[in-house]
């Protein structure tokens, strides 16, 4: 075959399986989302990871969120200085946070803690002839490991993001009067004038979008994982990355179905 | 043998890509009697036994249970007969997450045949039964030696009381003492529960011990079947060899030179 066709040919293996990789986690998707809605339900579980998901990861996302808005704060009023702006910090600052730095970065900092062990313990699962194991106990794998996952990451993420929004904002407060010279009141009152009920929806709506991504590729790669501890450790950075990924091109995404005129 | 096996597979052929692991597998296990496959590293024991039970699709051939294509029933049939089945896992398989008497009852649990307060009881019970203290039960998979791992996946196996338990290389990784003690405690489980037992191993100690009848694979066929008492004299020159650990005979180990 001729260098053309062989470019060719392996443009159209790649896309094929790319095809069927979509194809295979649209599936593997759907069919745990429907096994929430079949009884037994689990209550117990799903309070587990809802649990691992928004209480554990509560006291990185609480930090990192504090920083960013007190970094954002300050930073934003060292630009729009230079345009004698500096008043539009309260709203910069309550606009980026809610809109976008709460989810995105409650969503990186999951992706990184719970994808990651999701996929680590699932496929870890996998290569001990665990979820093998679970099917000779009457029990679907797919209903007991990866449906629960996915509602917790559903139902979690808006939580850790309302959290992540409030600190976020108190951050820029505390750089904005501490630090800037702004009034507390005045600054809490810009922030509350420019703030719309859709910011804030947009924004947990994202976390939600952002949680079943995160759960769905830790439980995807760890279910699929193969080999030994290699295997696994694959299965690990390719949730997180996938993850991360996945959350900046939905944010776009999301961002332009809400916002865009 | 006038009676229905209890396990007749016929045909079962298996490959991964161009591997061809099992072809065209033969074999019938007698109900309540101890079957021991025998055969090397990479011969297609496990995955004849994932086969059988489902968590591997054959590419063709039949797995009858009790007389029924097990490939041919819907999937609450398959369920049902699921439900009969115990396992022990090579490694045990036990739940990382879980303490050990919720492995023990994990079955019991999943089918509502037992409350999570009673669940404790039921598990010191099975746990007694392997020889093991109720106070095992609080403690968590990690915090136990490979013995009583394997003897934890063993009162798994046992604890909804099936009809059928398979054993995965139930000796593998433990000493000659504890391997005879897990061995002892399958055959005394396997009598009281008056269950057909079907054992991959090649451990011909454990395959004496806990067989009835044995056969051996090797590339994917049985090569030959018979009584587990005659292992080493059956006349088989491959099951011979295997059974006495010759280095020359008709199994050749590829070596890279």
């Amino acid at each position: 075959m001729s260098a053309p066709l062989n470019l060719l040919a392996l443009l159209g293996r790649t896309t094929l399986a790319a095809l069927s990789g979509v194809g295979a986690l649209v599936l593997f998707a759907g069919h745990a989302m429907l096994l929430l809605l079949r009884p037994p339900y689990g209550p117990r579980l799903f309070l587990r990871h809802f649990a691992e998901i928004a209480y554990f990861s509560l006291p990185v996302v609480a930090l990192t969120a504090l920083f960013t808005g007190m970094v954002l704060a300050l930073q934003t009023y060292t630009g729009f200085a230079r345009f004698n702006a500096e008043s539009a910090v309260a709203s910069v600052v309550v606009l980026s946070v809610t809109r976008e730095l709460g989810p995105v970065i409650t969503g990186l900092i999951v992706a990184g803690r719970i994808g990651a062990a999701m996929a680590a313990e699932i496929g870890t699962m996998r290569v001990t002839d665990q979820i093998d194991a679970l099917r000779t106990l009457s029990t679907d794998p797919m209903k007991y490991l990866v449906a629960p996952r996915l509602l917790a990451g559903l139902l979690a993420l808006p939580l850790l993001v309302v959290v992540a929004n409030l600190l976020g904002v108190f951050g820029g407060y505390l750089v904005g009067t501490m630090k800037l010279g702004f009034a507390g009141e005045a600054y809490l009152r810009n922030s509350w004038d420019v703030l719309e009920a859709i910011d804030v929806i947009s924004g947990l709506a994202k976390a939600s979008v952002f949680g079943f991504l995160i759960t769905l590729m830790g439980c995807w790669y760890g279910y699929n994982s193969q080999g030994g501890a290699q295997g696994v450790g694959q299965a690990t950075t390719k949730a997180v990355v996938a993850a991360s990924i996945l959350i900046l091109a939905s944010d776009y995404v999301l961002t332009e179905a809400f916002f865009a005129q | 043998m006038s009676e229905t096996p209890k396990i007749r597979l016929r045909g079962l052929s298996k490959s991964f890509g161009e591997k061809v692991v099992l072809e065209g597998v033969d074999l019938d296990v007698r109900a309540r009697h101890s079957m021991v496959l025998l055969g090397g590293s990479g011969s297609g024991k496990s995955v004849l036994v994932k086969c059988i039970l489902g968590l591997i699709p054959p590419d063709s051939g039949t797995v009858e249970i009790d007389g029924q294509d097990v490939r041919r029933l819907s999937g609450r049939d398959r369920a049902a007969l699921l439900d009969r089945i115990g396992m022990l896992f090579q490694n045990g398989a036990l739940f990382d997450s879980l303490p050990v008497w919720e492995n023990v009852c994990f079955k019991l649990l999943a089918q509502k045949r037992i409350t999570r307060r009673g669940a404790r009881d039921a598990a010191a019970e099975a746990l007694a039964q392997v020889g093991l203290a109720a106070s095992v039960g609080e403690l968590s998979p990690a915090e136990l030696s490979g013995g009583m791992q394997k003897r934890v996946a063993l009162a798994r196996a046992i604890a909804a009381r099936p009809d059928i338990i398979f054993f995965d290389e139930p000796t593998t990784g433990l000493d000659p003492i504890m391997g005879a003690v897990i061995d002892g405690l399958i055959v005394d489980c396997v009598e009281r529960l008056g269950a057909t037992a079907f054992s991959i191993t090649h451990d011909m100690a454990s395959a004496r011990r806990i067989g009835d009848d044995a056969a051996m694979i090797h590339k994917g066929r049985i090569v030959w079947s018979g009584s587990a008492e005659t292992l080493g004299r059956t006349g088989n020159a491959m099951a011979d060899q295997f059974a006495n650990g010759e280095r020359e005979g008709p199994i050749q180990m590829e070596l890279r030179r």
